[in-house]
């Protein structure tokens, strides 16, 4: 176990320092002079030989790199060049609206899917299993931003249940804050929901079949038993570890989820960093959300082998 | 082949989605033959109407008919899924089937670059690459074929790894041809099947993709007929025009199904080990 935990922290650093590579490449990617991209073509020279000396952009690239790894290590990933915060202090702000929504929209796909996998799996070819696939087939195939924009539609301008838009601190308000977050949650968490019904349907008809079932019903336990004992237990193995990719694909939903419900989170961050052309923060805000990502996959795979006895002794 | 066909045609759900996506095609391509307006034509004094027997979907807040705008937009959704994966495969098949086939520190330096870019998530990805290049419809092909490139070696070399090891790659590595022929001869085409499956199932992301980055104002840039952006605009009228919005998602929520059900069906046909 030890030698398997050595082995993926050494890839977990490696892909880290990789990415990092990517992320900064970012701004040597633009066409022409990045200065002159950030701060348009009517500013004076002095102006951008002071942006291009504060982003580090007049040394040799290799110094750069070296410079820019060095201070996000120690937690400083520059400056805004718009609002001249600390990129960091920004994120340390911004991040826990998005892990609120995140976790939300996660308890939203485990509590529909975990449910709907089981019957759909036990009731085989019923009507419940073809309603639960043909959901879950909706739910992956229909995109957030046009189910957001549907459940505000519904839910907030037609039925007036939950606001349309806004993030309240669970600090301030605890029950406005849980109306704020139903929407949200909803449209990140309903393609979520989509994709673990179908492995977690996939995955019970598998152990359906096995021996041990025919052996915990033969000496007369119960069904719901033989289900909640023995096979959630080996038929959620495999689903753990797509949780662990779906947190990516969270992580990357919730950009667009907080541009729909303006959810004050990361996400937003980026869209207005791209519109304003505020690298720095660009390159930090996903730099973060990334690692963050890469380092839930680490945690979900040593789980996975935590509790896979094959994984641990191999 | 014939054999596949009719296992093909057995299996309701891919057909499903051939058919669905077929339709697509044929709505891309006759787009100049199926629209009943101009899909850029101004009419303002028909801003937000309704559906009716003139405007099938209704029109926008600048009176254009969104049945013709939903039905251009199909042609430009396709061009980005099918450049962004012919870019995707072109880099993506030639990595990957290199690492499987060579092994040793080819194959680790590749896949560990491939690992690094998977760990984003697929839309960070794309948005910063975009925010690079510039928004516009060529940097979000660019950026969503960077995406998908180490979904293609990952896919190519778990095939190649598993072809190496047959008779015939064997009989003609001794026969004496170079590496290059065998893979290019022998082991690629035998490979055809999960890249394809992986190309059908990729479409559809890089619909969704390509819609987010224009529904976040840095995909393809308005007047053109864009189904992220056109649902972006749309959501300043959901109130008195709902219609305007509901179009284009369903068209995209459309192309997605197709592309998912053909990519499933053509995976149970062609790789039963998938």
């Amino acid at each position: 176990m030890i030698r398997y935990l050595q082995a993926r922290l050494l890839a977990l650093v490696l892909v880290l320092a990789l990415m990092s590579v990517i992320v900064f490449s970012f701004v040597h990617l633009i066409p022409g002079d990045p200065v002159v991209a950030i701060l348009g073509t009517e500013v004076d020279q002095a102006t951008q030989q002071a942006l291009r000396h504060a982003m580090g952009l007049d040394r040799p690239v290799l110094e750069q790199y070296v410079l820019w790894v060095g201070r996000a290590l120690r937690g400083n990933l520059g400056e805004s060049v718009r609002t001249h915060e600390a990129v960091s202090a920004i994120l340390a702000q911004k991040l826990p609206v998005t892990l609120q929504l995140t976790a939300a929209a996660m308890i939203v796909g485990v509590c529909i899917a975990l449910p709907a996998g089981v019957l759909a799996a036990v009731r085989r070819n019923s009507a419940i299993d073809l309603g639960a696939m043909g959901v879950a087939l909706g739910g992956v195939s229909i995109p957030s931003f046009w189910l957001g924009v549907m459940l505000i539609l519904l839910f907030s301008l037609h039925w007036r249940l939950f606001p349309s838009i806004g993030y309240v601190p669970v600090g301030r308000d605890p029950g406005d804050a849980l109306r704020h977050i139903v929407l949200p949650a909803l449209t990140l968490g309903l393609g979520l929901a989509g994709a673990l019904t179908r492995m977690v349907r996939s995955d019970v008809l598998e152990e359906l079949g096995r021996e041990y079932v025919r052996t915990a019903r033969a000496k007369g336990l119960r069904f719901a038993r033989v289900i909640g004992r023995h096979i959630l237990r080996n038929a959620l193995l495999p689903t753990l570890t797509v949780l662990g990719v779906q947190v990516s694909v969270l992580l990357g939903g919730a950009v667009i989820t907080e541009q729909i419900f303006a959810w004050p989170g990361v996400g937003q961050l980026i869209v207005q960093a791209v519109q304003s052309r505020d690298y720095p923060l660009l390159q930090g805000a996903i730099l973060i959300v990334a690692a963050l990502a890469a380092a839930v996959q680490l945690l979900v795979d040593v789980a996975y082998a935590l509790m896979n006895p094959r994984i641990r002794f191999g | 082949m014939r054999r596949r066909r009719a296992r093909f045609l057995r299996h309701r759900l891919g057909v499903a989605g051939a058919v669905i996506v077929g339709a697509m095609l044929l709505a891309a391509a006759g787009a100049p033959v199926w629209r009943t307006q101009d899909p850029l034509g101004m009419q303002v004094s028909q801003a937000l109407e309704p559906p009716t027997l003139q405007h099938w979907f209704g029109t926008d807040q600048f009176g254009r008919d969104v049945w013709s705008r939903v039905v251009y937009g199909t042609r430009l959704s396709f061009t980005v899924g099918l450049v962004s994966m012919l870019l995707a495969t072109a880099a993506g098949v030639p990595l990957g089937a290199a690492a499987g086939y060579t092994g040793g520190a080819v194959d680790a330096v590749v896949m560990r670059c491939m690992d690094a870019l998977l760990a984003f998530p697929a839309l960070l990805l794309a948005i910063g690459l975009v925010a690079a290049f510039g928004p516009g419809t060529a940097s979000g092909i660019i950026a969503i074929g960077v995406v998908y490139v180490p979904v293609f070696a990952r896919v190519t070399r778990g095939a190649v790894l598993v072809r190496r090891q047959e008779e015939y790659v064997e009989a003609a590595r001794a026969l004496g041809h170079t590496d290059f022929a065998v893979l290019r001869r022998h082991v690629l085409p035998n490979c055809v099947a999960p890249i394809l499956v992986q190309g059908t199932l990729g479409f559809a992301s890089a619909i969704v993709i390509d819609a987010g980055l224009s529904f976040l104002g840095a995909g393809t840039p308005p007047p053109a007929p864009d189904w992220g952006t056109m649902l972006n605009e749309a959501r300043q009228f959901m109130v008195s025009a709902p219609h305007v919005a509901v179009f284009p998602g369903l068209a995209i929520s459309l192309a997605v199904l197709g592309f998912n059900l053909l990519g499933d069906g053509l995976r149970d046909i062609l790789d039963p080990r998938l």
